[in-house]
């Protein structure tokens, strides 16, 4: 039973850290809550097909096929992360003042809502249909299944409790700062996903440029620890990063800066500006 | 940009070679959650192509870190892994899934 909770709380802890960075970072927006519910529930319906069809996506674009789908999924959650981060440098500072004045409740437009929960959607969908695989090799085998689907069930409420942690967590932080908090942690979260989606592309056999590793710093922290592994979902740590991860990862973490510049500096209110 | 560029020429080079080349130089057979064989022995410094051929009727997550593969293997089936290009050393991996029995190790050389 110990052994199907760490299992599963592995693969739902990641999921649970997007989910609780998502939460608090659409503080003060109206609806947000059933939006991620809908990302949440999109998610783990997408993570029960893929399940299902785990086999044909393995064999899809001669045995490619799980990688592409994976780096197609993390790409594109990297894109509505991007996206969210525009939206939210333009708006951020009046939805904070707007929390600010009462107390919730802002009646900006629900655009990056549809982003936030694609992204939720997306990481429950990756992790998920792992859980949803090991869990059904336990059923499938038939032996001792309780006790082992307890142990699944426990691992998924402990992530979800870790969700819970992560954006009380959040939370503590002032209003003043929380938005710029969780914009750096959302592009810290794109940088490192950005990194994973090219290496699943290098185990595709389709970018093997620069795929030497530059460092190894197993010795110091292992990827496979719990601990290892926030940090890799968090910031992206890797503990044999290649040339190409680390390119990747350092242009995702700039073109992030540039858009958020570009973004909070377009002129909101269209007056002429006469240094143009 | 370039790095495109380089993506691109890399596909086509990669369609030419998976045309000439065989994809399962190496396979490894998962039976009741073991590897067979536990040990693959691989040249250092090139890609290598593994072929896991999952013989139970489960589900498997072929993981392994250090190699930088994290694949899920469907029952009674099969599924490429590409790894490399490896320095000289011991490369140890998993079946996630039965963690307990499923091991095995990669050595470069």
């Amino acid at each position: 039973m110990l052994g199907a909770l760490i299992i599963v709380f592995r693969e739902v802890i990641e999921a649970g850290l997007i989910v609780g960075i998502v939460m608090a970072a659409t503080r003060g927006v109206p609806d947000r809550s059933r939006w991620i519910m809908i990302g949440i529930g999109a998610g783990v319906l997408g993570a029960a097909i893929v399940a299902m069809f785990a086999g044909v996506i393995s064999e899809a674009f001669q045995g490619a096929g799980q990688e592409l789908f994976n780096a197609s999924v993390l790409g594109v959650a990297v894109i509505m992360l991007m996206w969210h981060n525009a939206w939210m440098a333009r708006h951020g500072r009046e939805i904070a003042d707007e929390m600010r004045r009462v107390g919730t409740a802002v009646s900006e437009g629900a655009k990056p809502l549809t982003a936030l929960a694609i992204v939720v959607g997306l990481a429950v969908l990756r992790e998920g249909s792992e859980v949803v695989l090991f869990l059904y090799g336990i059923l499938a085998s038939g032996t001792t299944v309780s006790s082992l689907l307890t142990g699944g069930l426990l691992g998924i409420a402990a992530g979800a409790a870790f969700s819970a942690l992560t954006y009380f967590g959040l939370l503590a932080i002032p209003n003043r700062y929380i938005f710029s908090v969780t914009s750096w942690l959302i592009a810290l979260l794109a940088a490192g996903m950005a990194a994973q989606s090219v290496q699943f592309l290098n185990n595709a056999g389709l970018v093997i440029a620069l795929d030497h590793t530059v460092w190894d710093t197993s010795w110091l922290l292992s990827e496979g620890s719990i601990f290892g592994r926030l940090l890799h979902t968090l910031i992206g740590y890797t503990e044999r990063p290649t040339e190409m991860q680390l390119v990747v990862y350092v242009c995702i973490l700039i073109a992030m800066f540039v858009l958020m510049r570009a973004a909070r500096y377009s002129p909101r209110h269209s007056a002429p500006a006469a240094a143009e | 940009m370039r790095s495109v560029l380089v993506a691109i020429g890399t596909v086509g080079l990669l369609i030419v070679a998976a045309a000439g080349a065989r994809a399962d130089d190496y396979v490894l057979t998962i039976k009741e959650h073991r590897f067979t064989p536990a040990e693959i022995k691989v040249p250092a410094n090139q890609r290598v192509v593994i072929t896991v051929v999952n013989e139970d009727a489960t589900p498997e997550e072929f993981e392994s870190t250090v190699l930088k593969v994290e694949k899920v293997i469907a029952g009674k089936s099969k599924g490429v892994v590409r790894i490399g290009p490896l320095k000289p050393g011991r490369y140890p991996f998993v079946g996630e899934y039965h963690e307990a029995t499923a091991k095995g190790v990669i050595i470069a050389e």
